[in-house]
């Protein structure tokens, strides 16, 4: 332990000694911030350096804003590339953030000592959430050095360790109290009065791990602790010996090392540095548990937030706010399981040779004391307790957020100025600045912030034309401010939250609306969450309606939208999926149903249809050969099969009956005979009147339905002879069905309807024998040449001669 | 008052009783008790045992979860694990037992309820027998007390004319007792349990006494928690307990190591010939099975609608027995896709229309699209055309 230049001296009752004082903590640890408070408190330094981003000094006076509230996290960015940054997470219980306060709070000067943000974004691969350094685990050369000390201490779990000798040791003494919560025990190094000895114990062993590992795989952290040596020595000029460092415990045996200044500054010198700034932004509490991103790794921060708030008996008080959760969500918890929840919590630790109960403890009580076995309010009690909903809060008075700047440079460039007054935009889509704009105005309209509104588009503009109302009133600032959160630029924000939304909707409908908008906004970064979600929101819909309703736009945007280069592989294979799920559950949806719901369903078919036709026929399968199946693979056939289903379905309401047929003979896939077959079956003696109508409905309604008649007199008669055949008291009712049917023909078709009714089925064509109703035996030559000229003037060539 | 240990049993409903005193292991029990099977590791685990034992225990907590969870004692007994899941739950179960709080078991069929709880009986105090079989069927008298009629008759109520249930003698006797199905039973007579469970006590109004439990007496009982038609426990009982569901093997290595064992042993006593392609086809059936139960697929790619039987692994190991059955006699001796369809088609549709729904999904967006098995996928469309 030659290497320390703060070897444990004998301490004062005050706890001072020379040198500066090191507190190595985990960062977020409670039991570190206590342990950090109390240390301050006893040792009263005249100066407290914490390890953060050296620029940050600036923001320290925001610290005593009542209107800083903690989660908060230090926001660097680059100023001319807002997207690039690194946040800096303190939440109430860090030991940064308590030391930071305590020093406020007092008027004591706070340092910022570790290496400038300025160097740390302009390396190429800014790291994300770098407080969180101790906590990484993201590269194999990496050791872990709280791994390492469990290990050497017999334990296989680090974070349990962790918990049960420094974060739960004490947590039931109030900040600042010195009574020791626990009897000392001789097996444990870290169980002593003395609010420093701790930090002296923790220093050790870190050096005597970095005696052996060196920098154990964080080759940068040579780099960052010569800055925070020299702001040390800068300091101890300044403030004398009595100041206090805050830094990761890793850090601790390096700013003890003596090293030279020279050597020091050789180490930063030649450091690329960006033009940067710093900010408070708020913080979330699950942004905090986020192990990625943005995230500090900090599984429970809410379970955290509990143990530093809590005045005494953290577990009771804990099942208490359990219980009163569940009952807010309807389950009945009594005082009485209260009680048992803390007496197995207790026993538990007990059991597992723990000092007190941790969260792993009280997670299992909870669980088959007050939750019945079940993980379900065990959800419920995580999301919200154990991670929790905090949100943090930042004073108007910090600097501006970098998502502020971006969309004040893309309004300048995109030379769109916010003004209060409302006024109108017609975009043409076309050109790249209009499209850059709709882009932009999509995007803020996803992140909340609505400036502008769609307008319906003027008479007659197609659909490379948008039109806006925008207006930019001043509340809007505050909104742009609130999305901060979820980035540094509009895109990435647009993106973050878009993400978010479709993790959190409910219904396919709403996601399907998500996906168009993020195609709109040109956000091709969001779409494979949102697909996803959509894809599992698909999967389990039980209600084809949903999916058939969802299909459509999704056809669309894979056919005419423009995906702007994105993955559409990923787009189409949903739609596929979407469109398989269809061809399976469609069958059953359509039987039993009323006369609206079939209504309903005879639409939802119709662009179910069309959208598979959009799809087109999927990529013949690689290996035909390999794959003698029964039936048909290919999306169409699929479909077809359906159709053929619901054509001859038994239950299967009329209407979407016939309309399946008429789909079938739109397509070519059932011939002339087959028709017939399914016309007279469904116009049989024994089919109900009503149903029959229904079916004639749905076959021949709508646009093209009367030229099919009469081009095919069969069917023609066969409808007429079914209508001959109505009995009288039937017929009233299915009068209006049939007034709706063929009075929606054009009039030109439903004259050539009469006429051919008229002269009756034997006098189409008198004598002869012709096998079609309507059409002679062969062609008739002179007849057909007569079309000749008007063709030729059409195509505009010269009739020959 | 105390309870007579030894009244002949006049058959008051599902109790099985062997009183302590004579439960010197029968020569050539078909399936000796727990704390006979085990007799040395648990006269080990005692010896090797220095931490504190709540009253009248034969073993400490952490001895009763080693017992259960397996080790090696420092003398270098090895302890073999009765139980193999999450450690969590052992440690929670035994913890409740120590606490004055009944224990709970739910889980599908085939996780193992009823082989802890026997384990646990037998290891915290050293007789797993105190056992009252929960059916449709069983009285009150099987979980409070019946009268010998015949002394009733002749002598009028008295201590002697009480026949106790394994209840009352465990609660006499500072002991476990087990109730198995606990859902099964009729609600009227789960509910006689609360006062046992809240008071700690049996009153006997025809004698004017009651029967109050000593220091370590608890109940664990057993449910299973997915099936349908079985009587709820009510809201007042459930406060008594402490749950702990046992969960469905983790990882589809261990079900399906499961399953193969379990088939073997059945096949065996049914004296089924052991066919080749055995563990292939086990393993696609259990794929089959977790893919539906947990509603996603192994890959964790695609989200799954998950049909509405439970999938437990004791139907996967009913259908495996019941295609090795039909490759045995009517097959050509290899086990085939096409000997499972059914019996996977009969699992998983429970309810004709939604299930349909549901499995011609999973066919037609997760099997037929996967290598390798097109061979699953023909034989599974036809048994459901």
């Amino acid at each position: 332990m030659t290497a320390l230049a703060t070897a444990p001296a004998p301490a004062d009752h005050r706890g001072r000694r020379p040198g500066p004082l090191l507190l190595g903590v985990r960062h977020h640890g409670p039991g570190s911030a206590r342990g950090v408070l109390a240390a301050l408190e006893a040792t009263r330094p005249d100066a407290v350096l914490i390890e953060g981003p050296a620029e940050a000094d600036g923001l320290v006076a925001l610290a005593a804003d009542p209107g800083l509230r903690p989660p908060v996290a230090l926001l660097a960015h680059a100023v001319d590339d807002p997207g690039r940054a690194a946040f800096w997470p303190f939440a109430a219980f860090s030991p940064e953030w308590a030391a930071l306060r305590w020093a406020v709070d007092r008027g004591v000067p706070v340092r910022f000592v570790d290496l400038p943000a300025a160097h740390t974004l302009a390396a190429a691969d800014p790291s994300w959430g770098e407080a969180g350094d101790e906590d990484e685990f993201d590269g194999g050369a990496r050791i872990d050095p709280l791994a390492e000390l469990a290990r050497a201490a017999g334990h296989e779990d680090p974070e349990r360790w962790w918990e049960d000798v420094v974060e739960l040791r004490g947590a039931a003494a109030p900040p600042g109290s010195h009574a020791p919560p626990d009897p000392p025990d001789a097996r444990d190094p870290l169980a002593v009065f003395d609010p420093l000895a701790v930090f002296d114990a923790l220093a050790d062993a870190m050096a005597a791990l970095r005696e052996r590992h060196g920098d154990g795989g964080h080759p940068r952290d040579a780099v960052r602790e010569a800055h925070m040596r020299l702001r040390l020595r800068e300091a101890r000029k300044e403030f004398g010996d009595a100041v206090a460092v805050v830094c990761g415990a890793w850090h601790v045996p390096a700013l003890a090392r003596r090293t030279t200044v020279t050597a020091d500054r050789a180490l930063l010198r030649g450091l690329p540095r960006v033009k940067t700034e710093l900010t408070w932004v708020p913080w979330t509490h699950r942004r905090l548990a986020r192990r990625s991103g943005y995230g500090a790794g900090i599984e429970s921060p809410g379970w955290y937030a509990h143990l530093h708030s809590a005045p005494d008996r953290p577990v009771e008080r804990w099942m208490t706010e359990v219980a009163g959760l569940l009952r807010g969500a309807g389950h009945p918890v009594s005082p009485a399981h209260v009680i048992e929840a803390v007496r197995l919590a207790e026993g538990l630790a007990a059991l597992r040779g723990r000092p007190r109960p941790g969260l792993d403890e009280t997670t299992d009580a909870v669980r088959a004391v007050l939750c019945d076995g079940s993980d379900v309010p065990l959800a419920l009690v995580r999301d919200r307790l154990v991670v929790g909903d905090v949100l943090g809060e930042v004073p108007a008075a910090a600097p501006a957020v970098p998502l502020q700047r971006d969309l004040d440079r893309l309004q300048r460039s995109l030379r769109l100025k916010p003004c209060a007054e409302e006024r109108e935009l017609d975009l043409d889509l076309r050109g790249e600045t209009d499209a850059a704009r709709s882009r932009l105005l999509h995007r803020l309209r996803l992140l909340g912030v609505d400036w502008g509104e769609p307008a319906a588009g003027r008479a007659g503009t197609g659909t490379f034309r948008e039109s806006w109302r925008l207006r930019w009133q001043p509340e809007l600032h505050v909104r742009v401010a609130e999305a901060g959160v979820w980035g540094t630029t509009v895109e990435a924000a647009a993106t973050a939250r878009a993400a978010s939304h479709a993790r959190a909707a409910d219904s396919l409908g709403e996601i399907t609306a998500l996906a168009e908008r993020c195609l709109l906004g040109g956000l091709g970064d969001a779409l494979p969450a949102v697909l996803g979600a959509l894809a599992d929101r698909a999967a389990l819909d039980t209600d084809v309606a949903h999916l058939a309703d969802a299909l459509p736009a999704l056809a669309r945007s894979l056919r005419y939208g423009d995906v702007r280069g994105t993955d559409t592989g990923a787009l189409a294979d949903v739609a596929a999926g979407l469109a398989e799920r269809i061809c399976v559950g469609l069958p059953p949806a359509c039987a039993h149903l009323d006369p609206d719901a079939a209504a309903r369903m005879r639409a939802r078919l119709e662009t179910v249809h069309t959208a598979i036709g959009l799809l087109g026929p999927r990529t013949p399968d690689p290996t035909p050969e390999a794959d003698p199946l029964p039936g048909p693979v290919g999306l169409p056939d699929r479909w077809a099969g359906v159709l053929r289903r619901l054509a001859g379905g038994e239950r299967v309401a009329g209407e979407v009956r016939g309309r399946a047929a008429r789909l079938l003979v739109d397509e070519g896939w059932n011939g002339g005979e087959e028709t017939a077959r399914l016309m007279g079956l469904a116009l049989s003696p024994g089919a109900p009147a009503a149903d029959a109508a229904a079916w004639t409905e749905g076959f021949v309604g709508g646009t093209g339905g009367g030229l099919l008649l009469v081009h095919d007199e069969r069917l023609l008669s066969l409808l007429d002879d079914w209508l001959a055949r109505v009995p009288a008291e039937a017929f009233t009712d299915v009068l209006p069905l049939l007034r709706r049917t063929f009075g929606g023909y054009e009039p030109g078709v439903r004259r050539a309807l009469g006429e051919l009714v008229a002269r009756g089925p034997g006098a189409a064509a008198p004598g002869s024998a012709a096998p079609v109703p309507g059409f002679a035996d062969a062609l008739d030559g002179a007849r057909a040449d007569a079309v000749l000229p008007l063709l030729h003037l059409v195509l505009g060539q010269e009739a020959p001669a | 008052m105390t309870v007579p240990e030894t009244i002949p049993q006049p058959g008051a409903g599902a109790v099985t009783d062997t009183g302590p005193g004579r439960a010197e292991p029968a020569a050539e029990a078909l399936r000796p008790h727990a704390e006979h099977a085990f007799a040395h590791e648990l006269a080990a685990l005692a010896a090797a045992d220095d931490h504190p034992r709540p009253a009248r225990w034969r073993l400490s907590p952490r001895a009763v979860a080693t017992y259960l969870l397996g080790g090696t004692l420092p003398g270098g007994t090895v302890i073999t694990p009765k139980y193999v899941g999450p450690r969590r739950i052992v440690e929670v179960a035994v913890t409740t037992l120590a606490t004055d709080r009944a224990l709970l078991l739910l889980g599908v069929p085939g996780t193992a309820k009823t082989w802890v709880s026997e384990h646990l009986a037998a290891a915290v105090s050293g007789d797993s027998t105190l056992l009252v079989q929960g059916t449709a069927g069983t009285p009150e008298e099987a979980v409070r007390y019946g009268w010998n009629y015949a002394r009733l008759l002749a002598e009028g109520p008295s201590r002697a004319a009480l026949v106790p249930s394994p209840v009352m003698r465990a609660m006499d006797r500072g002991a476990t007792a087990r109730v198995e199905e606990l859902t099964r039973i009729p609600a009227d007579v789960q509910d006689t349990l609360i006062t046992i469970l809240s008071e700690k006590t049996l009153p006997v109004p025809e004698l004017g006494e009651e029967v109050q439990a000593v220091p370590g007496f608890n109940l664990i009982a057993t449910a299973n928690d997915r099936d349908r038609g079985v009587n709820e426990l009510s809201s007042a009982l459930r406060r008594r307990f402490n749950t702990v569901v046992l969960p469905l093997p983790a990882t589809a290595e261990d079900e399906v190591d499961i399953v193969a064992r379990r088939v073997d042993q059945l096949g065996r006593s049914l004296e089924l010939p052991s066919l080749p392609g055995g563990v292939e086809e086990i393993r696609r059936v259990v794929t089959v099975f977790r893919e539906l139960r947990d509603g996603v697929t192994a890959d964790g790619r695609t989200r799954l609608k998950s049909p509405s039987g439970t999938l437990s692994t004791a139907e996967a190991i009913s259908v495996v027995t019941g295609g090795l059955a039909l490759a045995a006699h009517f097959g050509d001796g290899v086990l085939r896709p096409s000997d499972l369809a059914a019996g996977i088609l009969g699992a998983v549709v429970r309810d004709p229309a939604a299930d349909r729904v549901v499995w011609q999904e999973y066919l037609e967006t997760v099997v037929r699209e996967r290598d390798g098995w097109k061979d699953l996928y023909r034989a599974c469309r036809e048994v459901s055309a």
